[in-house]
């Protein structure tokens, strides 16, 4: 039962990544990675995560994906052929991920004791993990909250507009890019 | 489900990953790769949380998913910054530090 599902959710996973690098719509490609990204969550869920699993979809699924759509919609040329994705260079792109994936996939196979079986502990509630963010990481937790800061500023400064004589309306989109992130580190 | 598992099919995800930042060209898509392959690393630490045991896969998981957060945010800047400038997001424009 729980090989079936996740033999499901894997070639989920895997054939809508490959919808997002294929994908000759941008808008498309977007969509095809939140399917990925919730089958991601369910992977989490199976695997015990179950606080994870939230967060994945309200954080990636929620939030990126819709940044992102929006990342789209305000770089779209408008008007004219739809912009070509791809460069000269995929054959190569091809053969370099194989190469990586195979490499990876003989260094798996050929550990020993990988899937020796242990006793399985006992899943991680929300609780654990919040005890021990703030309580043995909690160095981590302040300067993860702090680079957050500084990426929604950055983000600001770079998106902002500031030659004279331009409508303002332009500085507007960097505020909601770094929205989403921000109340996860107030938290 | 083993833990093999659970790292070939990261691996596998990674890998497409790869493909598409070596392959596309317009900025927005090849941030959807740096995020599939993000997700790939998250999947390898939830995996080893899970059949190791302890809580530290998972905390590092929350970690990496709030960095890629601040990754996506600062990259769509980019993104617009270049739109401004060029008016294409083709990555190939951005080559001016070469020259």
């Amino acid at each position: 039962m729980g090989a079936i599902a996740f033999g499901v959710a894997a070639a989920c996973a895997v054939l809508s990544a490959l919808a997002v690098v294929r994908s000759a719509n941008l808008v498309h490609a977007v969509l095809w990675l939140g399917v990925t990204l919730l089958t991601t969550a369910v992977l989490y869920a199976m695997l015990g995560a179950s606080f994870l699993a939230g967060v994945q979809v309200l954080l990636y699924v929620g939030g990126v994906v819709t940044l992102m759509i929006f990342g789209v919609m305000v770089t779209r040329r408008h008007g004219g052929a739809e912009p070509v994705l791809e460069n000269a260079r995929s054959g190569a792109a091809a053969i370099v991920a194989s190469v990586l994936f195979l490499s990876v996939a003989w260094a798996v196979l050929a550990t020993d004791g990988l899937d020796a079986p242990v006793t399985l502990p006992a899943p991680v509630t929300a609780a654990d993990l919040g005890r021990v963010l703030l309580r043995d990481h909690v160095l981590a937790f302040e300067t993860i909250s702090m680079l957050l800061l500084a990426a929604i500023i950055g983000a600001i400064v770079i998106a902002r507009r500031n030659d004279a004589g331009v409508s303002r309306d332009a500085t507007r989109p960097a505020a909601p890019a770094a929205a989403p992130a921000a109340p996860e580190a107030a938290e | 489900m083993t833990l093999s598992h659970c790292i070939l099919l990261a691996a596998a995800l990674f890998s497409v990953g790869v493909y598409g930042l070596l392959a596309r060209r317009q900025i927005v898509a090849i941030l959807l790769s740096i995020e599939l392959m993000a997700n790939a690393a998250n999947i390898v630490f939830v995996a080893f949380a899970h059949f190791r045991g302890g809580t530290l896969g998972q905390v590092f998981a929350v970690f990496s998913i709030a960095l890629t957060v601040a990754e996506v945010a600062v990259g769509l800047a980019l993104a617009m910054l270049m739109y401004r400038r060029y008016g294409d997001t083709q990555i190939g424009l951005a080559s001016e530090m070469k020259r």
